[in-house]
C-alpha cells in the first residue's frame, strides 16, 4: 500500500512537472480600432514578461513561452469574441493576457474564457460590470475597477472647490460606468452635474457635443474619454470655442499625448490615474527604455504584470493547465511572501520552484483584492507649465 | 446686447463649426458623386483614398518643414498639397489598372464594382498605417486662430466669445475655390463635356468619338484631387488619425445621396445639410433663451434630441429625403 502510494506520487509529480513544453500565451489588444494607438506598448510590456521568463530556463523545468496576438478592435465584441476563440481552439493557449476594453473583454470572457476554462488577466478592462461577472474565478485585472475611480476623482474634484461640472463620456462600457460612479459620487458629496453627455470616439466632428456642454455650463468639464479619441476631440473644441477652459481627466485622458497636444492650455486642468509608485514602477520603465518602448505609456505596466501573473501562477502550481493554476494568482499576486519587482521574475521562479512564498510587487504594485482585481492607489495630477506634475497620492 | 450675446453664442458654437465641417463633408462628397456619376459606382475606398493622400501630404510637409520653408501664417501643408495630390493619383489610377479597368470591361453590375472597392479599401486601409503609423499627427504648423475668444471679448464688450480658426475659414475659401473650379471645368471645357456626355450615356459618348480611358483617368485624377483636399483640411481643422477618415465616409456619403447622386451642385448642397443638421438639432437652447427672455428660467436644457442622435439626424433625413425624392434634393441617379 505504502508503496503503491509513492508510486502514485512520484507518476503525479512526473506528470506535472516531467516535460519541458512549450507554454502558448495569448495576447488579445485591439490592434485596429480606437485604441489602436496604446497597444504596440502594451504588447510589448508583455512580451517583456514572457522572454523574460522564457530566457530563465528556470520556468517550469525549462518550458518555453511564446506568445500569440489576436486583435480584438476593441469596439467590436463579436469580432474580439472570434480573436479569442482562435487563440482558444486553433492556437491552444493556456491564458490570455487581455481583453482590452471593458465590453469585448465581457463579451470574450462570457462567450470564450470562462466556457473553455481559460483563465484571462486584463491589463485595462476597468468597467465596474466586470467586478460582479460570474467569471468561476477565471478572471483577473491588473487595473482597478471604475467604481473606485469615480470616487476618488469627486472627491479631487470638491477638494479644488469646484461645485458644479459639466460630464461627457466615451459611449461604451468603460466611459459609462466611468460617467456614472462619478456623477453618483459627485451628487452625493454635494456638487451638481449639469449634463452627463455621452460622445462617441472616432467621429469626424464634435462641435454639436461642445455646444450641448457649453449650452449646459459649468465649472469645469470632466472628461471621462481617451486621449486619442472623442475625448481630445472635445476638449480641442471646448478650447477654441472657450466653452471650458477647466478640465477633470480621468485615466483614458491622462497621458503625455494630452500635454504634447494642447500644451499650456490645460494650466487650470488636472486629473488622476490608477498608478504605481515607487521602486517597481521606476525599474519598469527603465527595462522598457532599454527595450524600446515607452514604459510609461498607458497600461503597459499593468500589461507585464497581467502576463508575469499568469506565468508565476503556473509556476506556482507547477502546470499550465489553467484550472488549475488559476487559484494560484490571488497567492502569488499578494503578501505574505518575498517582494518581487520588474526584473526579478527569474528570481521568483527559483523562489516558487523551491516552495517559497512570493508577494509580486510588479511595475504597479500589485495588490488584489476580491473578486480578483486591482485595489488600485490612483496619482492626482496637474498640468501646470505644460507639464504632467504628480500632486499627490489617493 | 442680449439679442447680441444669443447670436454671438449661436455663431460660435453652431454656425461657425457646422459650416466648416460641412465645406468639408462637400468636398469629400464632389468626389463621391463625381466617381458616382461617370463610372457608376459606390466608391467604398474613398475614405482611406483621403486618409492615404493626406499620409503624403504630411510627409511631404515634414520635408518642406525641413528645408525651412514656411509661408506663416499659413500652413506648410498647403504647399505639400499638390505633390500628396500627384503621389496619391498615381496609385489610385494604378489600383484602377489592376482592379477595376477588368470589371469595366466586363461591364460587370455596379455592386460588383462597389464590392471591388471594399477590397481596396482594405488595402489601402493597411498601406496607410504601414506608411505613417496609427498614431494621431498634428500637422498644422501656421497660426491657429484668425481671432480668439478673448482677443474678440476683449473687443466687443460682450459676455459671449465667439472665436474663428485659420483652418476653418481656409476650409471655406479652398471648397468655395475648388467647387467653382469644377463647375467651370464640367460646364466650360471640352474634357468636361466629354465627362458629362459620357455620364449621361456611355454608348452615345463612344459614338462621338470620346475616349473613354481618357474620361476614367480625369475622373480618377479629379476625384483624387478632391479626396485629398478635404483629407488635408479636415486633417489641419482636427487631426490625422487613419481611423478617423474611414468614419467620415458615411456622413459623406449620405451628404452625396442626400444631394442627389451624381449632381455635383447637391453634394456641395448635401455636406452642409448633413453638417448643420447633426449640430443644430441636438443644440441645447437654454443659454440662447435665458438671453432672448431674461425673465424665463428654463428648468430643461430645451435640446430636441441629446447629441447621441445626431447621426440618426442626417440618416432620418437623408430616409424622407429618399421616400419623398428618390434622386436626392437635387435631380441625382436615383440609387
Amino acid at each position: 500500500m505504502k508503496k503503491l502510494l509513492l508510486a502514485s506520487a512520484a507518476g503525479a509529480l512526473l506528470a506535472g512537472a516531467a516535460f519541458a513544453e512549450e507554454v502558448k500565451l495569448g495576447i488579445s489588444l485591439g490592434y485596429t480600432g480606437p485604441l489602436e494607438s496604446m497597444s504596440p506598448s502594451m504588447e510589448k510590456g508583455a512580451q517583456m514578461a514572457m522572454k523574460e521568463v522564457s530566457d530563465s530556463g528556470k520556468f517550469l523545468d525549462g518550458s518555453t513561452v511564446v506568445a500569440v496576438t489576436a486583435d480584438n478592435t476593441c469596439a467590436d465584441a463579436a469580432a474580439s469574441v472570434a480573436a479569442v476563440e482562435r487563440l482558444v481552439t486553433s492556437e491552444g493557449v493556456k491564458g490570455i493576457m487581455g481583453g482590452m476594453c471593458s465590453g469585448e473583454t465581457i463579451a470574450s470572457l462570457e462567450k470564450v474564457g470562462v466556457p473553455n476554462g481559460i483563465v484571462m488577466i486584463s491589463p485595462s478592462a476597468t468597467s465596474p460590470a466586470l467586478s460582479t461577472i460570474d467569471d468561476k474565478g477565471f478572471f483577473f485585472r491588473t487595473s482597478p475597477s471604475d467604481a473606485r475611480q469615480g470616487d476618488v476623482m469627486a472627491d479631487i474634484v470638491l477638494a479644488r472647490g469646484i461645485k458644479s461640472v459639466a460630464v461627457t463620456y466615451t459611449n461604451n462600457d468603460y466611459g459609462k460606468g466611468l460617467a456614472d460612479s462619478f456623477v453618483k459620487a459627485y451628487e452625493g458629496k454635494g456638487g451638481k452635474v449639469t449634463i452627463n453627455a455621452a460622445h462617441d470616439d472616432g467621429k469626424a466632428d464634435y462641435s454639436a457635443e461642445v455646444a450641448a456642454l457649453a449650452a449646459a455650463g459649468g465649472d469645469a468639464l470632466v472628461v471621462a474619454g481617451y486621449v486619442d479619441q472623442g475625448g481630445a476631440g472635445v476638449v480641442q473644441g471646448s478650447l477654441d470655442t472657450g466653452a471650458f477652459d477647466t478640465f477633470v481627466f480621468p485615466d483614458g485622458m491622462v497621458s503625455q499625448a494630452a500635454v504634447d497636444k494642447f500644451g499650456t492650455q490645460l494650466e487650470n486642468s488636472f486629473g488622476q490615474n490608477p498608478t504605481a509608485e515607487g521602486e517597481g514602477h521606476e525599474k519598469f520603465v527603465a527595462m522598457a527604455k532599454e527595450a524600446g518602448f515607452d514604459g510609461t505609456s498607458a497600461f503597459a505596466g499593468e500589461s507585464y504584470d497581467a502576463a508575469a501573473l499568469m506565468l508565476l501562477a503556473m509556476q506556482a502550481a507547477k502546470s499550465s493547465d489553467p484550472k488549475v493554476y488559476k487559484d494560484k494568482v490571488m497567492e502569488i499576486a499578494n503578501a505574505p511572501g518575498e517582494k518581487i519587482y520588474p526584473g526579478e521574475l527569474a528570481k521568483a521562479l527559483e523562489l516558487l520552484a523551491a516552495g517559497t512564498d512570493i508577494d509580486y510587487v510588479g511595475a504597479t504594485a500589485v495588490e488584489l483584492i476580491e473578486p480578483g482585481e486591482s485595489a488600485g492607489v490612483y496619482r492626482e495630477v496637474d498640468f501646470k507649465g505644460g507639464k504632467l506634475n504628480t500632486v499627490g497620492y489617493h | 446686447m442680449d439679442i447680441l450675446n444669443a447670436g454671438v453664442a449661436l455663431l460660435n458654437f453652431v454656425v461657425v463649426p457646422a459650416a466648416a465641417y460641412g465645406a468639408q463633408l462637400a468636398l469629400g462628397a464632389l468626389g463621391v458623386t463625381l466617381i458616382y456619376g461617370i463610372l457608376r459606382f459606390s466608391n467604398f475606398a474613398f475614405g482611406d483614398t483621403m486618409a492615404m493622400g493626406t499620409a503624403f501630404t504630411i510627409m511631404v510637409t515634414w520635408a518642406i518643414q525641413a528645408l525651412g520653408i514656411a509661408i506663416f501664417p499659413l500652413p506648410t501643408a498647403l504647399i505639400a498639397l499638390p505633390f500628396g495630390i500627384a503621389v496619391t493619383a498615381l496609385i489610385v489610377l494604378f489600383t484602377d489598372r489592376i482592379v477595376y479597368r477588368f470589371y469595366r470591361r466586363k461591364k460587370v453590375d455596379p455592386i460588383v464594382m462597389v464590392m471591388a472597392s471594399v477590397g481596396v479599401m482594405f488595402v489601402m486601409n493597411g498601406l496607410t498605417r504601414v506608411l505613417i503609423g496609427v498614431e494621431e499627427i498634428r500637422f498644422d504648423d501656421g497660426a491657429r486662430f484668425l481671432f480668439s475668444v478673448q482677443d474678440f471679448r476683449a473687443w466687443s464688450g460682450l459676455t459671449e466669445g465667439l472665436s474663428l480658426r485659420v483652418s476653418q475659414l481656409l476650409t471655406l475659401i479652398i471648397t468655395a475655390l475648388v467647387c467653382w473650379g469644377l463647375f467651370v471645368f464640367l460646364n466650360r471645357t471640352r474634357t468636361g463635356k466629354a465627362m458629362r456626355a459620357y455620364s449621361d450615356n456611355e454608348d452615345l459618348a463612344l459614338l462621338s468619338g470620346i475616349d473613354p480611358d481618357q474620361v476614367v483617368r480625369i475622373t480618377w485624377i479629379i476625384g483624387t484631387a478632391l479626396a485629398v483636399i478635404a483629407g488635408t483640411l479636415y486633417g489641419l481643422d482636427k487631426t490625422f488619425k487613419a481611423f478617423n477618415y474611414f468614419q467620415i465616409l458615411l456622413p459623406i456619403f449620405a451628404a452625396a445621396i442626400v444631394g442627389g447622386l451624381g449632381n455635383p451642385l447637391g453634394a456641395v448642397v448635401g455636406g452642409f445639410v448633413v453638417a448643420f443638421s447633426e449640430v443644430a438639432i441636438t443644440y441645447p437652447w437654454k443659454k440662447v433663451a435665458g438671453y432672448l427672455f431674461p425673465d424665463w428660467q428654463p428648468e430643461g436644457l430645451l435640446q430636441l434630441l441629446s447629441t447621441e442622435y445626431k447621426f440618426a439626424v442626417s440618416f432620418v433625413i437623408l430616409i424622407v429625403v429618399l421616400l419623398f425624392k428618390p434622386t436626392g434634393l437635387f435631380r441625382g441617379k436615383s440609387v
